[in-house]
């Protein structure tokens, strides 16, 4: 009798692994597949069957950075020889890199710019979060501050407005004092999204952190602010790392304020994307290479991230 | 009174006399957050309070009327609003649901002993990490009739998943499902883990089958855990906007959120566009009320 129930459970057991093997699959066709199509020639983007097995090249990077256009003619051969490796790539796809008439310099694509506006908002929205975050968090975890759900509440509510609707004043305001499509217009508003989110969380990792530790320094003749900068602040540093690299991800994504905040000056990278799909017949190798650097950064962050990951999607209720 | 504020200190101590008092810290620290807040969150909002009540269109220099309530129940009374909302709810609906039956049960298949279980973990935790938007976008060549690789395995043939009125609703579903259900097998997974181990012995010395397990054991204990995902996908669900926007331009697909962009950055309609954000708003305060209260019952355990 016992021995049935062992191994009905074994094969509960096998049938359970190979499940979560085949769901894991598929979860990550998707990201494969951007990966694959990134490095794939154009004409192997769209086939059927699918191509699976290619010779990876980089010639969707090469377009992705330079400003191209249909050809017209094939090339001469001496215009061939005479082209740089991976200018021959575009040659091989049946595009010609544009070139600067005058000057005879290649032309950027707008890809650069965007991913330089994108890091530039992210990193100085993040910096700014974070620290004000962590000194509120301490402000709300050590002092008695009256109605402190009230304000914890008031401080979780404005992450939850959607972006649209806090979008539409700001709009109308940013357009009075001269803020739309500026770095600093969208990393205010990064800031005042992300600074909700790390504020309640520090508090959590601030509330970890034994309050004997700052009353032994101030026993020990430490100010109060010193006591919070040298003994606190070290002890929460993990905490505020792994804050960052959730504010960081948050604004390196975030879609809906730079679509109508920013128009080309300051404008990131997700609004940026899409728009280069055109009409006609989108080269999906060149979103692909787009899409595949622009996620480098967050699958980078999720793996240092992977043990904090429950804690900051559940804005610091739940901790392991 | 310094002495209201401190928690541990004895205000006559040694240390405390020295330095900034701490009233003038935890102000100090405090203030300019609410201020940050209340200045880019709520001020802006009061902003479009005002806007709300009047015909002003960002478009032109024509001075903004005052009309009243009247954008208010030219809203309510419009059926393509209540449209936009229904189908809202059906979006909600269906991705929701779907991330739970997906996120749950890999939560249940994973709460064991798996080669590798971390490393799994991480990898599909992954698509809830990455930008709607960008990889929403790529999404239409995964949905393309002609050489997309969703008609190619499935064996569906030229399949119009975002061109079908029917289908496009669920095709964006899908997507959602595919990047949040690993935010519900997360939570799920903690509250897997939290259940004692020593409910399940008894439930097997009691002979109790599986069945009645799962639902008087299992169940009632992630509930509380499971409810807080449910609600902040509920709310977030509610908002979408990015995804729908870049994946379907159908009107069968035009959620809430997209309604409300056009109306106020296509047709510039900016007064009557800011009643409809304070409808849209309320709801989500009221969501948000409901979601802060679960977070506080399960902190508090």
């Amino acid at each position: 009798m016992a021995g049935v129930r062992t191994s009905r459970e074994k094969w509960g057991n096998r049938i359970a692994i190979a499940t979560v093997f085949v769901a894991l699959i598929i979860m990550l066709t998707p990201i494969y597949w951007i990966t694959a199509t990134a490095f794939k020639p154009r004409n192997l983007a769209t086939t059927i069957p699918p191509t699976v097995v290619f010779t990876p090249e980089v010639s969707p990077f090469v377009k992705l950075f330079t400003k191209r256009s249909q050809l017209r003619d094939q090339p001469t051969q001496k215009e061939y020889d005479a082209a740089p490796w991976w200018e021959q790539m575009v040659f091989d796809g049946g595009e010609k890199v544009v070139r600067n008439r005058k000057t005879g310099e290649v032309r950027p694509s707008g890809y650069a710019d965007r991913f330089k506006n994108s890091l530039i908002i992210a990193i100085t929205s993040t910096l700014l979060a974070v620290s004000m975050g962590t000194l509120t968090a301490y402000g709300f975890s050590r002092f008695k501050v009256r109605g402190e759900d009230d304000w914890m509440f008031f401080i979780l509510s404005t992450r939850m407005l959607p972006p649209v609707v806090v979008a539409i004043p700001m709009f109308l305001m940013y357009r009075v004092v001269g803020l739309n499509d500026t770095h600093l217009g969208l990393i205010i508003l990064y800031t005042a999204f992300n600074l909700s989110f790390a504020v309640w969380i520090m508090k959590g990792f601030i509330d970890e952190i034994p309050k004997e530790y700052e009353e032994a320094a101030l026993v020990d003749g430490y100010t109060r602010m010193q006591a919070f900068f040298k003994v606190v602040l070290p002890e929460a540093l993990t905490g505020m790392a792994a804050t960052a690299v959730f504010c960081f991800i948050t604004a390196w994504n975030e879609y809906a304020f730079a679509l109508i905040m920013t128009t080309r000056k300051a404008q990131t990278s997700p609004p940026f994307i899409p728009s280069q799909i055109g009409s006609g017949l989108p080269d999906w190798t060149v979103i692909a290479a787009g899409t595949f650097l622009f996620l480098i950064p967050v699958a980078v962050f999720t793996f240092l991230l992977r043990n904090h990951l429950l804690r900051g999607m559940s804005f610091g209720a739940i901790r392991k | 009174m310094p002495s209201e504020v401190m928690i541990r200190l004895d205000p006559k101590s040694r240390a405390a006399a020295k330095g900034l008092n701490d009233l003038t810290i935890r102000n100090l620290f405090i203030i300019p957050t609410i201020v940050f807040l209340i200045v880019f969150n709520i001020f802006p909002l009061l902003y479009s309070l005002g806007y709300s009540f009047t015909d002003f269109r960002a478009s032109t220099n024509a001075p903004a009327n005052f009309v009243g309530l009247q954008n208010y129940r030219d809203l309510l009374n419009d059926p393509f609003i209540w449209k936009n909302f229904s189908i809202t709810a059906k979006y909600v609906l269906i991705s929701v649901t779907g991330q739970v039956i997906v996120g749950f049960g890999l939560a249940m298949l994973l709460n064991r002993s798996i080669p590798a279980k971390g490393l799994i973990t991480t990898l599909m935790l992954l698509p809830m990490m990455l930008s709607m938007a960008v990889v929403g976008l790529f999404w239409k060549l995964l949905y393309d009739p002609n050489f997309g690789i969703i008609n190619y395995f499935l064996g569906l043939g030229k399949f119009e998943w975002l061109a079908d009125p029917d289908m496009a609703l669920y095709a964006i579903a899908i997507v959602d499902i595919w990047m949040w259900a690993p935010f519900v097998m997360l939570l799920s997974l903690a509250g897997l883990s939290a259940v004692p181990k020593h409910l399940y012995e008894a439930a097997e010395i009691d002979r109790a089958g599986s069945f009645y397990t799962f639902f008087r054991i299992t169940l009632p204990l992630v509930a509380p855990i499971l409810m807080i995902a449910i609600i902040f996908r509920t709310m977030e669900a509610f908002k979408t906007f990015d995804l729908a926007y870049v994946l379907s331009s159908q009107p069968n697909t035009e959620l809430i959120a997209i309604r409300l962009y056009k109306m106020a950055f296509q047709e510039w309609q900016t007064g009557m566009s800011s009643a409809f954000a304070y409808i849209v708003l309320i709801m989500v305060v009221a969501i948000t009320n409901i979601y802060v209260k679960y977070l506080n019952k399960v902190k508090a355990r």
